[in-house]
């Protein structure tokens, strides 16, 4: 499938119809989404053929994206039932076959490394400091190959800190810097439309000998 | 939800020393077709967890996988594949619970989509 095709696909999605603040729901956009996988799949080969699991999945769009591209398993992760609601009609709208599992990050475990890839737009942590991080964490501790996730620049140098000293990252690499348009959702937004820039990281997790359950 | 994503999910309440395998119960089972990739399920075959997995799958009315001496040599044979296959991918818990094996608490599965949201006092 070419960029622009998945692009528009993705960009045919339903996004959230009321928006939750406390969850930092902000859409993930067809353009950084699309790019998000199609370098996944075609730098690195880490989509299909693959178990790909979406962490904060909200209305489901990268993990749509890794199914598109040829994930041959995909889990969407999310506390918000509203949420999956809206991925579930999505992922059916296109035939896919998504599953879906309401579930708070932070308690996740998920067994044997059957999960090559997490691909994540995590919330950024702004209301609810150090989620980010949470989600990365265990997003290491679950997959086997590889994990994008996106995170504010202004964060680079501690990520990288992070991933490598306390999750025990094999390797932590940004593979590009993109704008990320935030749109006016909530009131507290006075700005129309805010644009902010995010690194799209590549993790690598460390292998580990024995699966534990 | 597929019994590959049941293969991997366990019960974190607190206190769990071990929440795997989530029991199953069944209210309704849905069948959805998809296309055999023989080169996945032979890689992904190493990390199921067999007993559940075949437990499982006879709790979703399919009995046909074999549940001892189960063999990497088995994925040579097409008819063993299909099955795997079949019941790896191709059978979805819509309605019903998963339920933690130590407690008995329950999670409920909506619409394919179990709920493993823990309450306050289990986390």
């Amino acid at each position: 499938m070419k960029l622009k095709q998945l692009e528009g696909l993705l960009g045919n999605l339903d996004q959230f119809s009321a928006p939750k603040i406390e969850l930092e729901q902000y859409p993930t956009g067809p353009h950084i989404a699309s790019r998000m996988l199609y370098t996944a799949e075609n730098s690195f080969e880490d989509v299909s053929d693959k178990v790909v699991a979406d962490f904060g999945c909200g209305c489901g769009t990268l993990g749509i994206a890794a199914a598109l591209l040829g994930a041959d398993h995909v889990i969407g992760f999310d506390v918000d039932a509203d949420s999956l609601e809206i991925a579930y009609l999505n992922a059916e709208d296109l035939e896919l076959d998504v599953n879906f599992v309401q579930s708070d990050i932070r308690n996740l475990q998920c067994r044997g490394k059957i999960i090559d890839t997490v691909v994540m737009n995590p919330p950024f942590g702004t209301r609810n400091k150090g989620v980010d991080m949470d989600f990365l964490s265990v997003a290491l501790k679950v997959a086997s190959q590889a994990v994008y996730s996106l995170h504010k620049t202004t964060t680079r140098e501690y990520v990288k800190k992070t991933a490598l000293r306390e999750y025990n990252a094999k390797s932590a690499e940004v593979l590009c810097e993109l704008r990320y348009d935030v749109p006016k959702l909530y009131k507290f937004h006075k700005k129309k439309e805010v644009d902010i820039a995010v690194d799209l990281w590549r993790f690598v997790p460390t292998p580990t000998v024995e699966s534990d359950v | 939800m597929r019994l590959l994503t049941h293969n991997m999910l366990s019960s974190t309440i607190k206190g769990v020393s071990n929440g795997f395998p989530l029991t199953i119960e069944a209210a309704k089972v849905v069948e959805k077709q998809v296309d055999m990739n023989s080169d996945f399920l032979k890689n992904i075959f190493s990390k199921i967890e067999w007993k559940p997995f075949v437990e499982a799958a006879k709790t979703l009315g399919f009995s046909e996988l074999p549940e001892e001496d189960v063999q990497p040599s088995l994925l040579d044979s097409h008819e063993f594949l299909t099955k795997f296959h079949h019941a790896l991918l191709e059978i979805h818990l819509e309605e019903g619970a998963l339920v933690c094996p130590e407690t008995g608490r329950k999670f409920p599965v909506n619409k394919g989509i179990p709920n493993m949201l823990l309450l306050e006092d289990e986390v």
